[in-house]
């Protein structure tokens, strides 16, 4: 078997664990997209657990259309650069050359996301050969269980990237913790069947059962563009906020990056929410989902 | 005894566990007066940058050094050894400023240089302990006030200073909770 699939970097318990656990680290923080080392800075200092190294941020993949690439590993490393926190970039679904060029760069975690237009229909990428962490989109119990299986060390749901409407999002969140509920009330006997119909293998179903949680943390992104819309998602018990375009392409994005982070620390804490949700300005634009001509959500299986 | 995990951002969870299985009430601590229920402070793991503007724009940073310095036990993993530092090399900025270590921070470089070594720590445990380092510090050089519990190749990532604790490792990840024990009997022995 070894010799036929080659040696799994990740399959070393040291290394999974280790990425686990840096996902783990991030818990209780916001991850914003930037496009640039100054955006990356304001990031940080408003309090961003990690940034999003990207050209464009969904909004504008979205405007642009076309096809949705890996950025410029110049872009990557600049902001690598900048700031101290940890760095993510995005890979094609399936693309697993640009993934390898995100390793070589040293980014701290990659997207395989649904944002860049995928490469492959089939197979998403094998990251049990990869040393560097993944993070990958779901919108349901087996697609997370799935992108562990191939090696994902934390998952986030998929939402709608680009639209400043967080109905996916919770869609996918609340999709999740019913299932979840489900398993933790199956006998062990209809476990089995359970993860023939949500096609994940069985002993990641086991764990969910057992555990009531995903042996990963889960993040809630696709969407969030306003200090509520990052509590409710904490309320609703995601572990942590990707925000993508919702910041920079904000009115204010310093003071509502700022914002984000203490409605995330503080989700369930009405008072600091109504205090931080104050003179914010103008949010993105947002869109709604019946006028899209692409569902980045769809992507990937 | 009641054991506080600082809240706001990072490996909360992990450590109330440990907490519990040590014998110890966790609280999770984010407003002021959580932070003076409790006998003893654990700062986790997480980004120090995002817990440090926490502490600066409450006054849970001040609160935290006022009873530290009246003798609170108090332990940093990884981000919180650097919270603890009184100089964070490179930087011109400190967080608590409380212990005596010149702190570096990402001192091993990114994810892909994170690791985990099996070592005993003596002061803790005879047996070989699984120290997680994930982005981690070190401390370059520590005051001669302070006990240096372990070095891994000349750094330093475990040391204790009367009443604070600081790794750069994350004994919270691990199965094993004789760190926590190790703090407990701290928190036990400034009790009495």
């Amino acid at each position: 078997m070894e010799e036929r699939y080659g040696q799994d970097t990740n399959a070393h318990p040291d290394r999974y664990s280790l990425n686990k656990n840096l996902a783990e680290m991030l818990k209780g923080g916001v991850i914003m997209d930037v496009t640039t080392p100054e955006q990356a800075k304001i990031a940080e200092e408003a309090g961003a657990v990690a940034v999003m190294a990207l050209e464009r941020v969904p909004a504008d993949i979205r405007k642009q259309g076309g096809v949705a690439r890996m950025s410029d590993p110049k872009i990557i490393k600049a902001i690598k650069q900048a700031v101290s926190i940890p760095v993510m970039a995005k890979c094609r679904i399936g693309h697993f050359v640009e993934a390898q060029i995100l390793e070589a760069i040293g980014v701290d975690f990659i997207d395989e996301s649904e944002v860049l237009t995928p490469a492959d229909e089939f197979c998403h990428i094998d990251k049990k050969k990869f040393k560097v962490p993944f993070v990958c989109g779901a919108r349901d119990l087996g697609e997370a269980l799935r992108r562990i299986a191939e090696g994902a060390a934390m998952i986030r749901t998929k939402g709608e990237a680009g639209t400043g409407n967080v109905v996916e999002a919770v869609r996918h969140i609340r999709t999740i913790n019913a299932q979840i509920r489900k398993l933790q009330n199956m006998p062990r006997e209809e476990l089995i069947t359970a993860a023939k119909e949500m096609g994940a293998p069985y002993e990641l179903v086991l764990y969910v059962a057992q555990h009531g949680r995903l042996p990963v943390v889960n993040f809630a992104a696709g969407g969030v563009a306003t200090p509520a819309d990052a509590a409710l998602l904490m309320q609703l018990g995601c572990d942590g906020v990707f925000v993508g375009s919702g910041i920079f392409k904000s009115e204010n994005p310093e003071k509502r990056a700022r914002a984000i982070v203490k409605a995330v620390a503080h989700y369930d804490d009405p008072e600091i929410l109504a205090e931080v949700s104050e003179d914010l300005g103008e949010p993105m634009p947002g869109l709604e989902l019946e006028r899209l001509e692409s569902r980045y959500a769809e992507r990937g299986w | 005894m009641k054991v506080g995990v600082l809240a706001f951002q990072g490996a909360v969870r992990e450590h109330m566990n440990m907490l519990k299985r040590a014998g110890a009430e966790p609280v999770a601590v984010k407003r002021e007066k959580e932070l003076y229920e409790v006998d003893a402070l654990i700062l986790p793991g997480g980004e120090s940058t995002v817990i440090g503007k926490f502490l600066r724009e409450t006054e849970l940073g001040r609160i935290i050094i006022e009873r530290a310095k009246s003798g609170m036990p108090v332990w940093g993993t990884c981000a919180g050894m650097i919270l603890l530092a009184k100089r964070i090399v490179n930087e011109n900025y400190v967080h608590l400023g409380l212990m005596d270590i010149w702190v570096r921070r990402n001192a091993y470089g990114s994810q892909l240089d994170s690791f985990i070594v099996r070592r005993p720590v003596l002061a803790v445990s005879p047996k070989p302990l699984e120290l997680v380092f994930i982005r981690a510090p070190y401390a370059e050089k520590a005051s001669p006030g302070v006990e240096v519990l372990l070095e891994l190749d000349g750094k330093i990532v475990a040391a204790r200073q009367n009443n604070l604790l600081a790794t750069a490792f994350h004994p919270e990840v691990t199965d094993d909770p004789s760190f926590h024990k190790f703090f407990l009997e701290m928190v036990s022995s400034d009790c009495e």
